[in-house]
């Protein structure tokens, strides 16, 4: 009785081949396909499905990545002042800028002497009387640095302050770049909600392939009872189900990226010629191919995540009675 | 072949459906499993297919223990069984070359061997010409053919047969019946379920009666009397 217990097993054994077995799945995988393109309205509404979930969040990330790469022009306009210790020679504070300027990192620095912040002063607070009272002059000789893009994040920029707040003739190092932070923390909120919209959606993928697929079990009930007398394996009932599953995921995947791509070409003329008006070159950036690719390869992922889960729930309960 | 040896089978709402049954079936034998329906003919075929497993006792087919066969095994012994059914079971949205390819497909032959053996079950069952048409557009006794054509076609050791003739008229069961002796001198083993008693005694073959789950009777006579007398009756 054992040994014909194992010839069952050698049985399982021989039927695979390595061959064999990639021309296996690639057939099943061209029947899905025919089977996907014998009923096209429905299969079509189901890519379509697919499509809009994930070109929605991925339109968003698009849309997002090109609002950082304007604004990343921007950072630059975060400048620094160095307030200078009272007594310090005029030489010395110019010998600083000129270190300073040196140290790579930094688009261009400005000294401001005391004499020229006070006129500067009376100027424009409208206290001139009464600053001419003073009889010693009380401000200090300031440094206003404009770093360059290259340090434009926050941490670069505090890096920086600190290292020049360490300098003896530095009384105090001040970063003017409140509104850097905001634009920084908004950006990460919306950064943030459009990581939920997504995650969100790609659940929503995951049901509608699995419920897709889980109509396609029902349907195919009775054959697949039949295929399991005749004495097909798990693995072989469920490929076709897997692979109609990916199928889904890929042709929704293709068919948001091309989504994406035309909703960027209805929109660059207008980006451009407004852009323009700003005089800046910028141009709206699509998902570029590494974009392109995870897209795609992601999608497919969640269509073989779907099939997976519907396939796991029912095809184990059909079993011949 | 086929061994039952004290094979009790009760289903959970505690139908004995079958109790105590023991009985051998031989390479190349071929025989016939009668009975009123609820004897228990198809709850004995399903536990040979191991569509169901034994309550009690033993089941072996072709050396295989069905009690301890693991679930991930059960596709590789059906494999060994060609299972015929009354109502046919073919693919309707597929051609009857697609439905008799099936057991091939499942079994990952080459494609060539595919054609080349489809094409002589076809001519085994007469069908040659009809390859490309749906299973809807033949008769019933085409569709059954179509049916016998499939379990026959991976050239399994054992055929179990469900009632084959049970919508055929006597003519077309007669020529069935003569395709299962054919099966048969190759050396395949054969079990027939069936009340056709006038065709089961025309046969000349082994005969195993049940009642109520019981053999009573098992031999190459005519089926016995008493159940004559049954089937009168109902």
């Amino acid at each position: 009785m054992k040994t014909s217990n194992k010839s069952v097993n050698q049985e399982a054994k021989n039927s695979f081949s390595i061959k064999g077995y990639f021309l296996r799945h690639i057939q099943v995988c061209l029947a899905s396909l025919g089977r996907i393109c014998r009923s096209p309205v429905s299969s079509l509404m189901t890519i379509a499905v697919i499509a809009i979930s994930l070109a929605l969040p991925a339109g968003m990330h698009v849309l997002i990545k090109n609002i950082e790469y304007v604004t990343s022009g921007w950072d630059g306009a975060a400048q620094i002042s160095l307030f200078i210790k009272k007594g310090t020679t005029e030489e010395k504070v110019v010998n600083l800028k000129n270190q300073i300027e040196l140290m790579g990192q930094i688009d261009k620095t400005e000294y401001i002497s005391p004499t020229s912040a006070l006129e500067e002063f009376k100027r424009l607070s409208g206290f001139g009387q009464a600053l001419d009272a003073l009889d010693k002059n009380p401000l200090p000789a300031v440094i206003v640095i404009s770093p360059g893009i290259e340090a434009s994040s926050p941490q670069q920029l505090n890096q920086l302050v600190e290292s020049l707040q360490d300098n003896p003739i530095v009384d105090h190092a001040q970063l003017d770049m409140q509104w850097v932070k905001r634009l920084y923390s908004i950006m990460d909120i919306i950064n943030r909600g459009v990581m939920i919209v997504g995650a969100l959606l790609a659940l929503a993928v995951i049901l509608i392939t699995g419920n897709t697929i889980r109509l396609d079990i029902q349907n195919r009930h009775d054959e697949i009872l039949i295929t399991k007398l005749i004495g097909a394996t798990n693995s072989f009932i469920r490929r076709p189900f897997l692979y109609t599953g990916i199928l889904y995921g890929l042709l929704g995947g293709i068919i948001a990226s091309v989504l994406i791509g035309l909703s960027i070409g209805l929109l660059s003329d207008s980006v451009s010629k407004l852009s323009s008006l700003y005089s800046s070159g910028f141009e709206l950036k699509g998902l570029g191919v590494d974009g392109t690719f995870t897209l795609i390869a992601g999608s497919t992922a969640l269509g073989f995540a779907g099939s997976w889960v519907a396939v796991g729930k029912h095809l184990g309960k059909i079993e011949p009675s | 072949m086929i061994r039952f040896d004290n094979t009790t089978k009760r289903y959970s709402e505690g139908h004995e459906a079958l109790s105590s049954i023991s009985f051998d079936l031989n390479e190349g034998e071929m025989s016939f499993l009668t009975g009123h329906s609820g004897a228990g003919k198809s709850t004995l075929l399903k536990l040979i297919a191991c569509i169901e497993r034994p309550t009690r006792g033993q089941v072996v087919v072709n050396g295989v223990n069905i009690s301890k066969l693991r679930k991930s095994k059960i596709p590789y012994l059906r494999r060994n069984i060609g299972i015929i059914f009354q109502n046919h079971q073919l693919l309707f949205d597929r051609t009857v070359f697609d439905n008799i390819a099936l057991p091939l497909v499942i079994q990952g032959l080459p494609h060539r061997e595919i054609g080349r053996r489809v094409r002589a079950a076809l001519d085994k069952v007469n069908l040659l010409g009809k390859e490309k048409l749906y299973p809807v557009t033949l008769s019933g006794g085409e569709q059954q053919r179509v049916g016998i054509a499939r379990a026959v076609v991976h050239k399994p050791p054992i055929i179990l047969a469900d009632e084959p003739t049970g919508n055929l008229d006597p003519e077309l069961s007669a020529e069935i019946m003569h395709l299962f002796e054919q099966f048969n001198q190759v050396g395949v083993c054969i079990l027939i379920a069936s009340h056709d008693i006038d065709l089961l005694n025309k046969m000349n073959k082994r005969i195993i009666t049940l009642q109520q789950g019981k053999i009573i009777y098992d031999g190459h006579e005519m089926a016995p009397k008493s159940y004559h007398n049954h089937e009168n009756i109902q």
